[in-house]
């Protein structure tokens, strides 16, 4: 029997969030890390008042995305495990259905590190990241991010020191993508319309739409022995 | 059927296979006997799709696996050193997670069939993680049956099965020979290549050698055994 593309990701993706529930290591590091980091940021840059608003999507994002490369590998290193990854290239479907039902499992562990964290930045550094709109712009940064991150996670799972390689080779990558993140979120929290944060949302859908391509494009090649 | 001509593999400089020819027919196993490092699994990896040759020509079931790989892995069963398992799901979930990726239509029922036959029924609700080694590799035999492959691909299927795990290994070996699969196993230990009574080939130098080369207990083997 032929199994479509999206209930292999599927599958993929749930096997995932079944071993997330189950451990909370991925949900856990990221979430911990993000909250220490945001918390470290907030007292050695000591702002106050507009400035702290400022800052406040800037240390979102950063301590995100920083906490997000150990998400990744700690995703990658279960695969690696017990030679997983093998029994998931052995299944009769295309490979990027393992890209795609890894990233859909770190977009949805990151969001919800986001969602989470959100609330504590606001406090420490008196902004408005509990708008709507700012939705919008978490869940096109965390999809971009997390296809990414787990594209290049795969690439490095082989590697000796795959856990400082894979921040080398995502971040450098995740600039465009952490500043137009960064950005949109300071138009929105500061009570701006999505308009006005247009240019910001249409380069993180370009963004997303690139890495899809290339994802796509080179995955297997990465998977490939 | 498996049919290998003139292949080669090579690791940076290192050539581990070296134009190896091989032949499997279906319900005529093969044992595939080697030391360490004479590269059996890398033979095996390749059949299984896990990896590209540098050269050569390779049909499994009739299809080449290098431009058919989709088709090949729906037929071939692949028994790895490792159990390929995920240690935090339950011996059911790792099975149903399989079975969907192979779009079996009875998931529930193949899973609990095999779980049963594996004896691990009573355990099908327990993480792998408290599994000894012998019900792990129990386990990934109930995984490599799952899909109902025409084609198995055994790497040292007998390493860290306890007494039940080999009863089960070797029931289910017959009935796949019984039914002509196409079995090729890999196996590093000459006495247990010999015992199964299956024909014997020797993987060295990067290529097959006849089964009249290969020395058990010192002496010159028998030659090669009926399926």
């Amino acid at each position: 029997m032929r199994v479509s593309f999206l209930r292999a990701v599927w599958a993929v993706a749930r096997k995932d969030l079944a071993t997330e529930v189950r451990t909370g290591e991925m949900l856990g590091g990221v979430w911990v890390f993000s909250l220490l980091g945001a918390f470290v940021l907030g007292l050695a840059l000591d702002l106050r008042g507009d400035a702290a608003r400022e800052a406040a999507a800037g240390v979102l994002w950063a301590t995100v995305m920083l906490a997000g490369t150990l998400g990744l590998n700690r995703s990658l290193a279960r695969e690696q495990a017990g030679g997983c990854l093998d029994g998931l290239r052995l299944a009769p479907v295309d490979r990027s259905t393992i890209l795609f039902g890894k990233a859909v499992g770190a977009f949805l562990v990151m969001g919800l590190a986001e969602v989470l964290l959100a609330p504590f930045i606001s406090v420490l550094f008196g902004a408005d990241l509990l708008r709507w709109p700012l939705l919008l712009v978490g869940g096109l940064g965390t999809l971009g991010y997390a296809l990414v991150g787990t594209m290049l996670a795969t690439v490095a799972l082989r590697a000796r020191a795959r856990e400082v390689l894979l921040p080398v080779l995502l971040l450098p990558i995740a600039v465009p993508l952490l500043i137009a993140c960064v950005r949109a979120t300071q138009v929105l929290a500061a009570g701006g319309a999505l308009a006005a944060a247009g240019r910001w949302l249409r380069l993180l859908v370009v963004y997303d739409l690139v890495m899809l391509a290339v994802a796509m494009l080179t995955f297997d090649a990465a998977v490939e022995e | 059927m498996i049919e290998v001509r003139s292949l080669v593999k090579c690791f940076g400089a290192r050539r581990v296979l070296d134009g190896l020819s091989l032949r499997v027919e279906p319900g005529q196993p093969v044992v595939l006997i080697g030391a360490n490092g004479a590269g059996k699994t890398t033979l095996m990896r390749i059949l299984a799709t896990l990896m590209r040759p540098t050269s050569g020509s390779i049909w499994v079931g009739g299809l080449n696996v290098c431009s058919a790989g989709r088709q090949v892995r729906r037929i071939v069963g692949f028994l790895s050193h490792q159990p390929l398992l995920y240690e935090d799901l339950t011996a059911e979930e790792n099975l149903r997670l399989y079975a969907r990726l192979y779009g079996l239509a009875d998931e529930r029922g193949r899973v609990g069939a095999l779980l049963e036959r594996a004896g691990l029924a009573a355990w099908r609700a327990e993480r792998v993680r408290v599994f000894s080694r012998g019900m792990q590799q129990r386990l990934a035999l109930a995984r490599l049956f799952l899909h109902r492959p025409h084609v198995l691909l055994l790497d040292e299927p007998h390493s860290g099965l306890d007494a039940p795990g080999l009863e089960l290994l070797e029931g289910l070996l017959r009935e796949a020979a019984g039914a002509g699969d196409t079995i090729l196993m890999a196996t590093h230990d000459d006495v247990r290549a010999r015992a199964v009574g299956w024909r014997v080939q020797r993987l060295a130098g990067g290529r097959c050698m006849p089964a009249a080369d290969v020395a058990v207990d010192g002496a010159c083997g028998q030659g090669a055994h009926g399926g």
